[in-house]
């Protein structure tokens, strides 16, 4: 029965990577980079939260709520003053620049916050503790299953913006061909500043999930941005429901790695992803040719 | 119009360069200990940078995780030596380990493009450092030393450590060198502008990405078997750490990527910058970071490629050049030659 155990811990953990991952494969989806600081902005999230609940003595739930704005910004500024002109020397620089910001971020991080390891899961009360038992060997935690519950309303709420809204079906064409969806009268540059500011935002959640569920550090971006990635690719490359049946398969790998032994956890995760990777499709629900 | 591939200035430049490689070599009977520790290290970052840029700047391939040839040139070593090896013999044998691993991997990982082989290298690498970490007699998490260059008196250890790192600089400079004047060097920069257009003439793309990919693979097992020998001391995680690739991006980006120069301008302007600042923490970080970002936006081309663009000087001769005869602009001329 732990092995029952195992699995449903992990789809709850694949919710945060999905969490993670959807603004990865939402930018991929739409100006084809990857942005290597996604792990970092989710780690500053984190933070972001962290000083909120330093002044107010509130549920991390409501300190998000102000820390959403601000991230939307980041995400717009970043995109206007740097994810643009690196758009257009092709593939190379968009990588180049944002692995710089992902130095900048960690190291801003260090110096303000200290190298000290932390977690808000003090702050969240019974829920980060709370669990329901099913049977003896088997529980759901409740920060787990309201992880998942978000990830599914995040990406559901995506899917509804990009097929029923005006600003959703400009960035689908966008994303199709951003020459063509400019002859028709679309602002690509606004496009695109405006997905990157949903990406970031939705980052700043999976900070507050990471932050609940373990812990975090101005250092921990990059794991994430692995997890991440590892999430979206395994899914198949900016499918956004693929990206929560890849995160949830990293997830279940991870959890049954670390019953074998703790220190396999992340090996396992990683020799999955490879093994996707080695496999002749690519991914859970890839459209290679389509996409390349 | 005359296609040409010397100048005066590039013949100059290459017999420079002849010399100045036979001069390094009698460093050691010259200057002490320190300096040549010091020398060690740059050779290390001229040969680090000038890997990565073979990859990036000739294959078109941007990779997050070459630090795991670093480690694994690095723990190889160590693993030969607790089975009785010559600790020299042993780093030069690393190395070819190295290149050896690449040959299966690059058919996984070339089947990647762009921002998924950058991501798809650094997993590998995260993947080596944890099955590294789990070997109890290679020092596990905790680390390792290579003790048995103790048997060396220190000068000595200094001495054939500086020798074995700039054999392997010019060795590995050397054979880009002739491997970019050949057709191979046209062939890869016509993949690194375009791999369609290259691959419908006739080029053959995933054959010259694997050569790129398995050189930068000896390359970097060379470094980090150097590493170790220039150090002493490892550890999973510092060596098969990403901060390599960090510095690599940085040196090749402000040196200029895709020049033969420039990652041994930026190498030199890192040690420089390493040595100056390295002691202010974290703003140093944050300013290598914010000149990575600064460089890739403003300067794309790098120091190096900048001052080739602006005044059509070529030091090293490997490519072609064009040369005005009569009444033509030089200055469109060679940037068309370019571009």
């Amino acid at each position: 029965m732990t092995w029952v155990n195992d699995v449903i811990q992990g789809i709850l953990l694949g919710g945060v990577y999905a969490l993670l991952g959807c603004g990865l494969a939402l930018m991929f989806g739409v100006m084809r980079i990857i942005n290597l600081a996604h792990g970092d902005l989710a780690v500053l999230g984190a933070y972001f939260i962290m000083v909120v609940l330093d002044h107010w003595n509130v549920s991390p739930f409501l300190a998000l709520l102000p820390v959403l704005p601000v991230m939307l910004l980041i995400g717009y500024g970043l995109q206007v003053t740097m994810l643009d002109r690196s758009l257009r020397s092709g593939v190379l620089i968009p990588l180049l620049t944002t692995f710089g910001l992902s130095i900048v971020i960690q190291n801003l991080l260090l110096e303000k916050f200290s190298p000290d390891v932390r977690s808000l899961g003090g702050n969240a009360g019974a829920i980060a503790t709370s669990s329901w038992r099913i049977s003896n060997s088997i529980s759901i935690s409740a920060i787990g299953a309201l992880g998942l519950g978000v990830a599914i309303a995040v990406l559901g709420g995506l899917q509804l913006f990009l097929s029923r809204t005006q600003a959703g079906r400009q960035m689908r064409a966008t994303a199709q061909d951003p020459d063509t969806a400019e002859l028709v009268g679309v602002n690509a540059r606004a496009v695109y500043a405006r997905a990157t500011a949903i990406a970031v935002a939705i980052a700043a959640i999976a900070g507050l999930f990471l932050a609940i569920r373990s812990t975090f550090f101005p250092f921990a971006g990059p794991t994430q941005l692995i997890f991440a990635f590892e999430a979206v690719v395994i899914g198949g490359m900016g499918s956004l429901w693929g990206t929560l049946a890849g995160g949830i398969v990293l997830g279940v790998a991870q959890t049954i790695g670390a019953q074998i032994d703790p220190s396999y956890a992340v090996l396992a995760g990683h020799l999955v992803f490879l093994a996707v990777l080695a496999s002749p499709r690519g991914g859970l629900f890839s459209l290679r040719g389509a996409t390349q | 119009m005359i296609v040409q591939r010397w100048g005066r200035l590039s013949a100059s430049a290459t017999g420079f360069a002849f010399a100045l490689a036979i001069a390094l070599m009698f460093v050691p009977l010259v200057f002490g200990l320190a300096t040549q520790e010091k020398l060690t290290s740059l050779l290390i970052l001229v040969l680090m940078a000038s890997m990565w840029n073979a990859l990036a700047g000739y294959g078109g391939l941007v990779s997050v995780g070459q630090q795991a040839f670093i480690g694994l040139g690095a723990y190889g070593t160590v693993w030969l030596c607790n089975h009785n090896w010559n600790p020299y013999r042993a780093m030069i044998v690393a190395a070819l380990f190295c290149g050896g691993v690449s040959i299966p991997l690059s058919f996984l990982v070339l089947r990647f493009r762009g921002a998924q082989f950058a991501i798809g290298m650094w997993v590998v690498a995260e993947a080596a450092a944890i099955l590294v970490s789990l070997d109890q007699s290679l020092g596990a998490g905790t680390g390792t030393s290579l003790i048995e260059l103790n048997y060396y008196t220190p000068s000595q250890r200094q001495h054939y450590t500086y020798w074995l790192t700039l054999g392997m600089v010019i060795f590995f400079l050397g054979l880009l060198f002739v491997l970019l004047r050949s057709r191979f060097g046209s062939s890869m920069q016509a993949i690194r502008d375009d791999e369609q257009a290259a691959a419908s003439v006739g080029v053959r793309v995933v054959a010259g990405k694997r050569l790129l990919f398995v050189i930068a693979a000896l390359g970097c097992g060379a470094a980090g078997a150097m590493t170790l020998a220039n150090t002493l001391f490892i550890e999973p995680t510092s060596i098969f750490g990403v901060d390599y690739t960090a510095w690599m991006i940085f040196m090749v980006i402000v040196g200029g990527l895709g020049t033969f120069e420039g990652p041994i301008i930026g190498a030199i302007v890192l040690f420089l910058i390493q040595n100056e600042w390295s002691n202010s923490g974290v703003w140093y970080l944050v300013g290598l970071g914010a000149a990575a970002i600064a460089f890739a936006l403003v300067l794309p081309r790098g120091i190096w490629g900048t001052l080739e663009e602006r005044t059509g000087v070529r030091v090293m001769p490997v490519g072609y050049r064009l040369r005005r005869t009569a009444k033509v602009d030089a200055r469109r001329v060679v940037k068309g030659a370019r571009t």
